[in-house]
Order: structure tokens, then C-alpha cells, then sequence
């Protein structure tokens, strides 16, 4: 029978074929979940009782919640102070390394190792440089030079910028690689042309390498206030002994979902709280395209 | 000058890392980054402990597997929405690229009722399902078909090979360089995932690396020279694959990068 169609029939045929069980796997694993997750967000539910629908009840509890809107502030705070340091860390160092000719293979690898590590490993590893004397080596450092100790996760003003640095140290790799890609992609005779008319390197910068740079820096910028507003590993791995703590001075959103729903078996609230961040994510990448790309 | 030194300051913490693991218990405090009488005695003390080689080949397991699976699907997937022209081409396409908007913070907690609810809580499976997967292979796979002329198909085709035959034996060895990127991304992304292999597993002898590393490091007697050992063992075997493949990393992530 399949010999008898024609060779239009017979190209729809295969590519069907091929994409029958990706495209259940998409369905069943992507778009149900999706929807159901909207669903729950509208009901009540502890995994073990009955579930009730609630309408908005969720939502309302969630904009009453005093802990939510610590939680949503403390979610900005990682994106507005990680987004821009590592933005212009990268921006520094890629722009100088593009410059380097000697071993610069063996620096760049350097600025890229970070970013090949595991969430969870680092995080521990720092939680181990914070520690109070004798156990942190910043401490001990510290101390070996007389200067009084600092108490790094323990403080609820220090915790969250010592949680956020090494979720910024291990991104930068990616961002100064991506940087160097888009550098090299200015052609090197708008630099010859400035230079033949005698302009420094700072109007270079300003004039033709940053608005040259434009999608690159897009991509950055969106990248990574995607990555911080999901922060979690970091913050959950550094904070086991009272996740989030001091006083959910560090608790980011996904944190307090993955407690809503594992730890307290709320999964409506829980699920309206997913909704919520799906909702900050679109809204976020919607402005920063829209910013970036005007003018 | 400057650039060498922030290179140094940015592998510290790897070289604290490896260093601590290196030490013995009453060194660790020492601040010098050369232990005084190295030691491997911490590795073979938590490998011993059966647990660590445990989780490290649950986390090799599932890498794996999942990379294979995502190779396969993903290149297929991308290949067909290239080369073939069929009605609905362009909807299937956009639906699955707009699953990228859809962060997976928001799709644990029905992954979790439907592994509950089939049987996949605390195994491999359940580990495993959601990221069999990704839009963001299918669509650099796509982007990568695209260099493929139409006509080495058609002059397969024209030899009598059948379109899974093309896919596989014309088509997918000129998209090496891509398959390689891909296959490092969701290799890295599976060895490194932990909230959803920390929602999915129960039982420690199924847990992966990091969620292991997480639980071990909170057990109150452990030192930090063997926590430090743990995140060694998580983070060297993808320090040396790095140092292998670099040029070819480096160039997967720009294409990466760049592409998506």
C-alpha cells in the first residue's frame, strides 16, 4: 500500500513517522504539565486529601503572604545586582583578553574552568570559605592580617550578596566566550578607519564596539536575569541548615516553592507560585527586548 | 598582567577544592593552598563509603542515556522540520520552540503527581523523562541541517537509500561538530541538574551526585576536608573532559551561544 502513494505522500508519511514520539513526549511531558499546573494553581490540595477548587483563593493568599513579597524582593535583588556585575566583569575581561596575544588560550581557559563546575559542589566550597574562625579560609585570611571577622552567611545583610558571588563567579566563563565571539565579529576595518582619523580608544568603545555589540549584549543580558531569577541550587546548598535563612534573607522564589509544595505539601499554593514566576519571566524578557532593541 | 591574576583568583576556589581534599583532617585550617604531606586518604575513605561511587554512577547512568536520547530526537526532530515539506510543519515547530518559555520550576510539581501517579518516583525513569528532550536541540539542530545541500539527499535518495537511512548515514555525519555541542550541553546540564532529581528521588541509593553531595555535606560530624573530597569527585570528571576537548567546547558554546 505504501508503494502506491506518491512521492509527496509518501515524504508526509516519513515525516510523521519520525516525529510521532517526539511529538507525544512534547504533548504529555511539556503542555499537559503546563496546563495542569495552571489548574492546580486554582485548587487546594495537601497530595493526601481531596482537592477542592479555590478559585483565586491561592493567589490572594499568595499577595497577603508577607513571606512572598521578601521572597519577590529578594528574587530582584539577585537579578539587579548579578545581571550588571557580571555583565561588565565579563564585558572588562573579554575586551582585554581579545587584546592578548601571549597564552591567551591558557588565560581564557582560566576564566572558563568556573563555569564547567557543578552548582552544588561550589556552593559548598564556598559555604566552607564563609565559615566563622577556624574553619573559613576568607576568615582565617582575615584573621591572619588582624582584621575582625565577618559574618558572611550568618548576617542578614551579608547573606545574600555571599550567596549571589559565586553564582556570578560561575557564570562568567560563558559570558566573557560569548563576548569574545561577538568582538571578533567586528570587522577590524572600522578600527583601522578610526584610527587613520585619529580617535582614542574610548570613543572606539563607545562608538563602535558597544553598538556593534548590541545582539550580544541582548543575549547576556536576558540570559542571565533568566539564570538569577530561577537562582536556587546556590541559595539552598548554602543555607541546608535553614534554607533561605537567615530570616529568608536569601529564600529566592523557586526555594519557596520547592517548600510549598515538598516541604508542606501545599500544591495549590505551591503551583500559583510557579504561575507567578512563569509570569515574572515573560514579563522580564518581554521589557529587556523591547528596551534593548529600540534606539 | 591584570588578566592573569583575575584568571588565578577565578580557579581559587577549584584549587581550595582540590587542595582541602588533598589534606589531612588537622591541616585543613591552614590556609596555604599546598598541603604540607598530601594525602589521598579522604578519597579513599568516601569511596569506601560506597555511597559516593553510588551516586557517581547513578549520575554517569543518567548523563548518558540522556544525552543519547537527546542526540537522537533532537537532531531527528530538527532534521525533519528542515528537509521535509509537509502541512503542519510550521505549527509543530513553533509549539515545540515555545516550550522554551515555559521555565521547569513550573512543570515539577505536575512531573511529580504524574511519577507518582505512574509508578516513577525514586527510579532511573523518573530521573530521566523530562529531559529526554529539548526544544533548544531541536532548534540548533535545525539551525545546523540547514548547511546540509538538498542535494546529497536527493542524490541519496536517487541511490535508493530510504529516509531514515539519509537522516542517519548522509545527513548526520556532516553535523558532527553540532551533535558534539549538543552532546556536551545536556551531558553537563543532566551531571550538574539537582532540584529535580532532589523532588524525584527518595531513597539515597538512587540519588544523583549533587543531590548526594547536598545531603552528605549536611550530616553534622563531616569534616569539610571530605566534603571538599565529594566536590572533587563531582567536579574533576568534568574538569578533565574540559581540558581534553577545549578548543572544542569553547567553540560549542559560542555556536550554542550564538545560535539560541
Amino acid at each position: 500500500m505504501f508503494k502506491n502513494l506518491t512521492i509527496r505522500q509518501k515524504q508526509i508519511a516519513w515525516a510523521w513517522a519520525f516525529l510521532a514520539v517526539p511529538v507525544i513526549f512534547y504533548v504529555v511531558i511539556r503542555f499537559y504539565p503546563t496546563g495542569n499546573a495552571f489548574v492546580i494553581s486554582f485548587q487546594e490540595w495537601n497530595l493526601l486529601g481531596t482537592r477542592s477548587w479555590t478559585g483565586l483563593d491561592n493567589y490572594v493568599k499568595l499577595w497577603n503572604d508577607p513571606v512572598f513579597w521578601k521572597v519577590f524582593i529578594n528574587t530582584f535583588e539577585y537579578l539587579l545586582i548579578g545581571t550588571p556585575i557580571s555583565l561588565l566583569i565579563s564585558f572588562i575581561i573579554a575586551y582585554h583578553l581579545d587584546k592578548v596575544r601571549t597564552a591567551h588560550g591558557f588565560l581564557r581557559m582560566l576564566y572558563f574552568l568556573p563555569f564547567m563546575t557543578s552548582a552544588v559542589a561550589m556552593a559548598w566550597v564556598w559555604r566552607w570559605f564563609y565559615q566563622p574562625v577556624p574553619t573559613g579560609l576568607f576568615n582565617n585570611m582575615l584573621a591572619s592580617v588582624g582584621i575582625p571577622q565577618i559574618a558572611f552567611l550568618n548576617s542578614t545583610t551579608n547573606a545574600l550578596p555571599a550567596v549571589l558571588a559565586p553564582a556570578v563567579w560561575a557564570g562568567l566563563g560563558f559570558q566573557v566566550i560569548i563576548f569574545m565571539a561577538g568582538l571578533r565579529a567586528i570587522p577590524t576595518s572600522y578600527y583601522e578607519a578610526a584610527r587613520i582619523d585619529g580617535v582614542g580608544w574610548w570613543t572606539q568603545l563607545t562608538q563602535i564596539t558597544i553598538p556593534l555589540l548590541r545582539p550580544t549584549i541582548v543575549f547576556i543580558v536576558v540570559f542571565s536575569s533568566i539564570g538569577f531569577l530561577r537562582i536556587f541550587d546556590h541559595v539552598f546548598n548554602m543555607t541546608t541548615n535553614n534554607p533561605g535563612g537567615p530570616l529568608n534573607a536569601t529564600k529566592p522564589l523557586v526555594l519557596m516553592i520547592y517548600e510549598t509544595a515538598f516541604s508542606s505539601f501545599d500544591m495549590g499554593y505551591a503551583a500559583a507560585q510557579t504561575v507567578v514566576l512563569f509570569l515574572i519571566l515573560l514579563v522580564v524578557s518581554l521589557i529587556q527586548l523591547r528596551l534593548l532593541r529600540s534606539d | 598582567m591584570l588578566l592573569f591574576l583575575g584568571g588565578i583568583i577565578m580557579v581559587m576556589p577549584i584549587a581550595y577544592m582540590i587542595s582541602t581534599s588533598l589534606k589531612w583532617p588537622h591541616e585543613v585550617y591552614n590556609v596555604n593552598l599546598i598541603p604540607e604531606e598530601p594525602t589521598i586518604e579522604n578519597y579513599t575513605y568516601v569511596l569506601e563509603d560506597g555511597r559516593f561511587y553510588g551516586w557517581f554512577v547513578n549520575s554517569l547512568i543518567i548523563a548518558v542515556l540522556t544525552t543519547i536520547s537527546n542526540l537522537f530526537f533532537d537532531s531527528l526532530v530538527g532534521y525533519t522540520l528542515c528537509k521535509f515539506k509537509f502541512p503542519g510543519r510550521q505549527i509543530v515547530f513553533i509549539a515545540i520552540l515555545s516550550t522554551l518559555m515555559i521555565p521547569t520550576e513550573m512543570l515539577v510539581i505536575p512531573w511529580y503527581l504524574m511519577s507518582q501517579s505512574f509508578g516513577w518516583l525514586d527510579t532511573y525513569w523518573g530521573i530521566m523523562f523530562p529531559g529526554l528532550m529539548t526544544a533548544f536541540g531541536v532548534f540548533l539542530m535545525k539551525q545546523f541541517f540547514e548547511s546540509v545541500p538538498d542535494d546529497f539527499i536527493e542524490a541519496a535518495r536517487i541511490d535508493g537509500l530510504n529516509e531514515f537511512q539519509i537522516w542517519w548515514t548522509v545527513a548526520m555525519p556532516l553535523v558532527r561538530p553540532a551533535l558534539a555541542a549538543l552532546a556536551i550541553f545536556v551531558f553537563l546540564g543532566n551531571w550538574t541538574a539537582f532540584l529535580w532529581p532532589l523532588i524525584v528521588t527518595n531513597s539515597v541509593e538512587l540519588y544523583t551526585l549533587p543531590v548526594g553531595l547536598s545531603g552528605f555535606g549536611d550530616e553534622a560530624d563531616v569534616a569539610w576536608e571530605l566534603i571538599m573530597t565529594g566536590a572533587a569527585i563531582s567536579t574533576i570528571p568534568t574538569l578533565i573532559v574540559f581540558l581534553i576537548f577545549q578548543r572544542f567546547i569553547i567553540r560549542g558554546v559560542v555556536m550554542a551561544g550564538l545560535k539560541g
